[in-house]
């Protein structure tokens, strides 16, 4: 199985919408909502029947027995992660707790103990073709990368002989997206034609290479800002990165998401200009050849029509 | 009525709804004040204030070093690390700090008293000057997992006792780094797009907010003519909308070069000061704000 | 040699576990006394820091050579302290795969991958 990532860097460049729309062009069996924090993609996927749901358990979190406390507030001296509340009696703060077990060593009277916590989750859709894996994590809580990973393991173990699989990331480039990035086999970044969308595009290529991933750029809303699109080019020249082409910005594409239409099933100018980013990641995704070839860094889509 | 001036975290679920454009131009059109870019993973912030010499200080988190001659294998940090970051093979003690989650635990707890701790630098912390707003971005080192210690010193650079406002810009989301972020806040300003993920998302802060019994209200950002879900759903919940902002292609295009409309443009002017008024109000506090007429 | 092997089953004939940090269980193959014993994996559970915490259960369980289809930069480097030698494993049994090495068809694993930052992997 191919996995291939969508991945932005910046929120808001078009992340699901892309993933979305690849998913319908190559009939995808298998997909995945990696960014757990905001899950969107269930919100394009039509499924008729009910997802198998399981509760997400992260790390441990701390409880103190109230009638064992004696109020010496040794747990609360000791917690690194201001989790631990004074009073008659101690509590725990458990958003804040990250279940390392310290507070629990130290009390002298054997009050706290550590207790297993949701801290999320999952959906399983499926049917006799597809797998769609997805999970929310519960408001506040860390261990994002973990969910992640389950995310994908479960998509994995329901799909196992499907050739492609599309995984929706989450912005940023910290630890969900490093845990998505591993094990995929291409990273396409989604990037924005701005001031921000360059910065937080040049940190996530960065971080997709110190993975030494296949990685692919395209640019979506690309008409917006012509001059920034062409600085992305260059960037990507540069550094060697496969440019994967433009989209316009296309009001109709809003239209089309908001009435639960997929892009790539459209004659609009985003739909056409999808299918062509598709059709050259999908070349770079199969191709064997090494993963920074010059030569085909740009090809036929140098300069902005 | 209250004279101290406010501090408002501007967040918004969805990435890219205007969490930046919003906090930035907020800041600006206040005359004196302090903004804070705590989405530490992707700060924008200083792209548009582009700081007068910013000063930049580390942020760094304790990891333990062990002393591998007063190690008597005795295998009580290995057994308590509750993020595995600690081994023990070949009659050595091994740790892999990427792991490590600082709690102190292994140090604690050595009967030997092997293990002190040392710091590791996770990120910055950069201050500079900006027109009349004092600007401190986050950064979050690349292949570092979270971002909660550099948003904790960035919250730490807020002035006690200030007499000026203070903006936050939050990270996307509603996990712990946004938590994090609005801890201190008085005010949430929640920043919505007009589309189905944007709605989606607006309720994912909405519950965040509402679970911590922060005031707030909306900002509907990228308006145009049609169905607005997120409007949609600060109706249906009775949510203060505090203002709308056009979708607008010459505030897009002043945007995606790095310009703060509110020092630009007149009409951007009012509008953020028109906000802030707002946002005064329904914290109440009438005379917070200082804006620039 | 002392081999082990993750596993999804406790069967010879059931095929190697793709993942090394959370298979459910390890084999322990004795080749001196064809003996098989079954160590479970408490590592599989783990928030995080799964391959080093399963690293730490075959570095105390005396096996000397580990068969596996993966492994992380983090395990690696408990495995080595521990001396125990790591080969990639093919498709097939476990079965399979302890004739393979005995026979000397097996090359060791080359590449390790990068460490999941603690996030499950």
């Amino acid at each position: 199985m191919k996995q291939l990532l969508i991945l932005s860097g910046k929120g808001g460049t078009g992340k699901t919408t892309v993933a979305g729309a690849f998913i319908s062009l190559s009939k995808a069996k298998a997909y995945a909502d990696c960014d757990v924090d905001a899950p969107n993609l269930h919100l394009i996927s039509h499924w008729s029947s009910a997802p198998q749901r399981s509760d997400y358990f992260g790390m441990p979190k701390a409880r103190i027995d109230t009638a064992k406390c004696i109020g010496c507030g040794e747990c609360l001296s000791h917690c690194r992660f201001d989790a631990i509340k004074a009073g008659t009696p101690f509590r725990v703060k458990p958003f804040a707790c990250e279940g390392c077990g310290v507070c629990a060593a130290v009390c002298p009277a054997g009050a706290v103990s550590m207790e297993p916590a949701p801290a999320g989750k999952l959906a399983l859709y499926r049917d006799d073709a597809r797998a769609f894996s997805t999970a929310k994590l519960s408001m506040g809580s860390g261990t994002s990368g973990k969910l992640v990973t389950e995310v994908k393991r479960r998509m994995g173990s329901a799909a196992e002989d499907v050739e492609l699989a599309v995984i929706d990331g989450s912005p940023g480039i910290g630890c969900p997206v490093i845990a998505s990035i591993s094990g995929v086999d291409m990273v396409l970044i989604v990037a924005e034609p701005s001031l921000s969308g360059i910065s937080d595009m040049e940190r996530i290529v960065k971080t997709a290479e110190s993975f030494h991933v296949k990685t692919a750029v395209c640019v979506n809303k690309a008409d917006v800002n012509p001059a920034k699109t062409e600085e992305i080019l260059s960037f990507c020249r540069e550094r060697g990165i496969p440019f994967a082409g433009v989209i316009p910005f296309d009001a109709e594409a809003v239209k089309a998401i908001n009435s639960g239409k997929n892009i790539a099933e459209l004659d609009i100018p985003s739909g056409r200009a999808v299918r062509k980013v598709y059709e050259n990641v999908m070349e770079l995704l199969w191709k064997e050849a090494k993963q920074h070839d010059h030569k085909s860094a740009v090809g036929e889509h140098g300069g902005i029509g | 009525m209250a004279d101290k001036p406010l501090t408002v975290a501007v967040l918004s679920g969805k990435g890219g709804t205007g969490k930046t454009l919003v906090s930035v131009n907020l800041a600006a059109a206040a005359g004196e004040a302090v903004y804070l870019d705590c989405d530490v993973e992707e700060p924008n912030g200083h792209l548009f204030f582009k700081p007068e010499k910013p000063e930049e200080e580390t942020v760094a988190v304790k990891i333990p070093q062990i002393d591998t001659e007063r190690c008597t294998g005795c295998r009580k940090c290995v057994e308590f690390c509750a993020f595995h970051a600690l081994a023990f093979a070949g009659n050595h003690p091994m740790l892999f700090d990427e792991v490590c989650h600082s709690c102190g635990g292994c140090a604690l707890l050595c009967p030997a008293g092997a293990i002190r701790e040392t710091d590791k630098a996770v990120g910055t912390v950069s201050s500079g000057r900006s027109g009349h707003v004092d600007v401190f971005t986050g950064r979050l080192n690349i292949g570092e997992a979270s971002g909660i210690p550099v948003i904790k010193h960035l919250l730490g650079k807020i002035p006690s006792g200030g007499e000026r406002p203070v903006f936050i810009d939050c990270p996307p989301g509603s996990a712990c780094a946004v938590m994090e972020s609005i801890k201190g806040a008085d005010f949430c300003v929640l920043v919505a797009e007009p589309t189905v993920f944007g709605a989606h998302n607006l309720a994912m802060v909405y519950e965040l907010v509402t679970l911590f019994r922060k005031p707030f209200g909306v900002v509907l950002n990228k308006c145009q003519e049609g169905e607005n879900p997120s409007e949609a759903f600060c109706l249906e919940h009775q949510v203060p909308i505090l203002g709308r902002i056009p979708f607008d292609p010459e505030l897009g295009a002043l945007n995606s070069e790095g310009n703060i409309a509110a020092r630009e443009n007149q009409r951007y002017r009012e509008l953020f000061g028109s906000l802030l008024e707002r946002i005064g109000k329904e914290a109440q506090h009438e005379a917070a704000f200082d804006s620039q007429r | 040699m002392k081999i082990t092997i993750p596993m999804n089953e406790q069967k010879l004939e059931s095929g190697v576990c793709p993942s090394f940090g959370r298979a459910p269980y390890f084999l322990l193959y004795d080749t001196n006394t064809n003996e098989s014993k079954w160590i479970a994996n408490s590592a599989a559970e783990s928030s995080g820091g799964a391959g080093i915490a399963a690293a730490q259960l075959l570095a105390d369980s005396g096996a000397d050579t580990l068969i596996t289809p993966r492994c992380g930069e983090n395990a690696e480097k408990v495995l080595s302290g521990a001396n125990i030698k790591v080969y990639r494993s093919v498709d097939g049994t476990a079965k399979k795969n302890i004739d393979a090495l005995i026979e000397g068809k097996l090359s060791p694993l080359s590449e390790f991958h990068a460490g999941f930052h603690g996030h499950g992997g």
